[in-house]
């Protein structure tokens, strides 16, 4: 076994995206980075899964049973652990093909993504238009709300923040989004479709929070300019599942000289006398003999980790709850798409958060033909009984094979910045359909670990390959 | 499906692209076998692989067949047994390296292709390569594995076999035209046309049309 380095720029734990993705951009950067993961596998939270490890994670599944064996080939399944897609304009694809980590992997459209209004037998399911000329032809509206959502969404089109021609007269710095939806008339009805299923805000706070308008709208100007790459929806989705990603950037990591150490204990971090970090002792196990495991310290600078390799240094700001579902028809209603996101905005059932579901199928390599793996996920708003607060998915979903749920997901977030300890720990997976806010603390946790802002365009051609 | 062709081709000619992955033992020269066949370089001083992980090269069978790989290397991640399942993924053949001059690198090179058997297609190429053949020429009792031993292993497990060496290239464009021919080029998945004609999926680029190929159908 070869020796590890005695000195590290960075040591990162955890394999989840923000990890990886950070990881890729310090090597390329010329950091001397050594990433480590106590699981097998990469991915952390972000893993995808095949059927039998889902199982087992689970279900208690009774010795001698072997529950997955009717639905195939084990490894035909790659089961997200954390339900969310990739804006086709996003930041995400905007690092994706910065730092030429599209080369690993391939992508395709998710097919539709649609709202629902009303609840209970009489909700209907529609596309969310994409446009102002899709607007004109929704069913979500009737004949003049249709005109005035042309006009809204024509006018967001047309929005610039730095040019005041386009503000309306509206104060845009400090005013509210309510007085924006007033200023054309829009209905309530329509103000959650567009608030929640293009905006995508899971709950109502925005529309009342004074300087709010200009985020609504660049949130709104994202999902149409991300509809209009390709056409069928704003998301795009990687084959065999969002796993592939952090695995992408790992890679790129590991081509710029980041060492890789999958399977590996963190025994102890190390503190200089400042209280800073100055090295770890850690462990790596071997597969297959418990009695082979390599212990081994090194030095390091900096720590990046995800909240479980510290959880004195985090604090829960709220539970997650989520249910993978195996299908074996497409979603009624969404005109037979192998793939979507639909919401159900928290007003048309009566609650303060969105239950979202999303929707992979065999298009997209993750499981095998005729399944289709639907996750319905909300925040949860009560102490027990939390099946019933995805019940309004459930619904939506009809006939179910397989129903996964765990108790509700802690979400963590750092107590500190990490400027006294040179520990720098990643916030867990939100509620949130794409990775967008995963990017935002992949951007934070760089300007607070690099000392500058992280600037992925031209990234690669900056740097010389060591070897070439 | 593999036997499309790019643009400008003559009728008849057949263009096939297949990924293929290197595995071996750190310092078996994994990386140094690929840069002599795609660059036709070497480099005696050649530190642990950085950089050279995304290469192409393109043989021509015959007149009318041109085979490209996409060789993928492993950057150094099989170093502490953490090579990703995407490295794997819809690999179409591999090239196992061992040191003639190691007896135990032979041994890790059986590992790596258990561990192929395990996570690649079913049908996937493999090619052993005993690599230093240049140390053996000069200094015959620096062989530390027998021709016939390495030879005997690779029948039994159906795996193509040459004694190589990226320092004085012997046998090198062989081994490779060697997977290639034995690649089938009637049954290349959607994956291998990439460059060949429209990825399946989308393509990211800014400057990449809207929609591609099979991306626009429902399929």
């Amino acid at each position: 076994m070869d020796e590890i380095a005695p000195e590290y720029d960075v040591v990162v734990l955890g394999t989840g995206l923000t990890e990886c993705v950070l990881s890729g951009v310090l090597s390329v950067k010329g950091n001397k980075v050594l990433h480590i993961d106590r699981n097998d596998h990469y991915g952390g939270e972000a893993a995808s899964v095949n059927i039998e490890t889902l199982f087992k994670k689970y279900r208690n599944v009774a010795p001698g049973e072997e529950p997955w064996k009717k639905y195939g080939r084990v490894n035909d399944w790659n089961i997200d652990l954390v339900p969310k897609l990739l804006m086709a304009n996003g930041e995400l694809t905007n690092i994706l093909v910065s730092t030429d980590v599209t080369r690993y992997l391939e992508f395709k459209q998710i097919a539709g993504s649609y709202v629902q209004q009303g609840k209970g037998p009489k909700a209907t399911v529609a596309k969310v238009p994409s446009d102002a000329g899709e607007a004109l032809r929704s069913s979500l509206m009737g004949l003049f709300e249709k005109r005035r959502a042309k006009k809204f969404l024509e006018w967001v089109g047309e929005f610039k923040e730095e040019d005041p021609a386009t503000h309306l007269g509206l104060n845009v710095g400090s005013c509210t989004m309510k007085e924006v939806y007033d200023k054309f008339g829009l209905e309530d009805n329509t103000r959650d479709f567009v608030g929640h299923s293009m905006a995508l805000f899971p709950e109502d706070e925005y529309i009342s929070k004074p300087g709010m308008a200009v985020e609504a709208i660049n949130r709104i100007r994202l999902y149409v300019n991300s509809m209009a790459r390709y056409g069928k929806s704003p998301y795009i989705y990687p084959l065999y599942g969002l796993g592939e990603l952090p695995q992408g950037f790992a890679r790129l990591s590991a081509i710029y000289g980041g060492t890789y150490m999958l399977n590996t204990d963190i025994d102890e971090v190390l503190y200089d006398d400042s209280g800073k970090v100055s090295g770890i002792k850690a462990t790596m196990k071997d597969r297959d003999d418990q009695s082979d495991a390599m212990k081994f310290e090194t030095k390091t600078k900096k720590i990046i980790a995800d909240p479980s390799y510290f959880p004195g240094k985090v604090q829960v700001s709220g539970y997650l709850i989520k249910a993978i579902c195996i299908l074996k028809h497409p979603i009624d209603k969404t005109d037979g798409s192998d793939s979507l996101q639909l919401i159900i905005p928290q007003s048309q059932v009566g609650r303060k958060h969105d239950v979202y579901i999303a929707m992979v199928s065999s298009a997209h390599n993750v499981c095998p033909r005729g399944y289709y793996i639907a996750i319905v996920s909300t925040i949860a708003e009560k102490d027990a009984n939390h099946h019933l607060e995805l019940e309004p998915g459930f619904e939506r979903l009809g006939e179910i094979e397989e129903k996964f749920m765990g108790p509700p997901i802690p979400i963590y977030e750092p107590l500190e910045s990490g400027e006294k300890d040179n520990i720098f720990i990643s916030k867990s997976y939100d509620a949130t359909s794409h990775f967008e806010t995963t990017t935002y603390d992949v951007r934070d946790m760089y300007r607070r670990a690099a000392g500058e802002e992280l600037k992925v365009e031209g990234l690669r051609e900056d740097q010389q390959l060591a070897q070439e | 499906m593999a036997s499309r062709q790019p643009a400008g081709a003559r009728p008849g000619a057949k263009f096939a692209q297949f990924k293929l992955v290197l595995l071996g033992e750190s310092a078996v020269g994994k990386s140094s076998l690929v840069l002599r066949f795609v660059k036709d370089q070497f480099d005696d001083y050649r530190e642990s692989t950085i950089g050279a992980a995304f290469l192409t090269q393109t043989i021509s069978l015959d007149e009318s067949t041109t085979v490209k790989f996409e060789i993928w290397d492993t950057a150094g991640q099989e170093r502490y047994k953490s090579l990703a399942p995407m490295y794997y993924r819809n690999a179409n053949c591999a090239v196992v390296v061992y040191d003639i001059t190691q007896a135990a690198s032979l041994d890790k090179a059986k590992a790596w292709v258990k561990e192929l058997q395990r996570q690649a297609n079913e049908n996937i190429v493999i090619a052993l390569a005993g690599n230093k053949l240049d140390l053996v020429t000069e200094s015959p009792d620096k062989r530390a594995i027998p021709t016939a031993d390495a030879e005997a292993y690779a029948r039994e497990a159906g795996l193509l076999f040459f004694e190589t060496s990226a320092k004085s290239s012997t046998n090198v464009r062989e081994l490779f035209t060697a997977i290639a021919k034995k690649l089938p080029l009637d049954q290349a998945g959607p994956r291998n046309l990439r460059g060949a004609a429209p990825r399946p999926g989308v393509d990211l680029r800014p400057e990449a049309p809207g929609t591609q190929g099979a991306g626009a159908c429902n399929c």
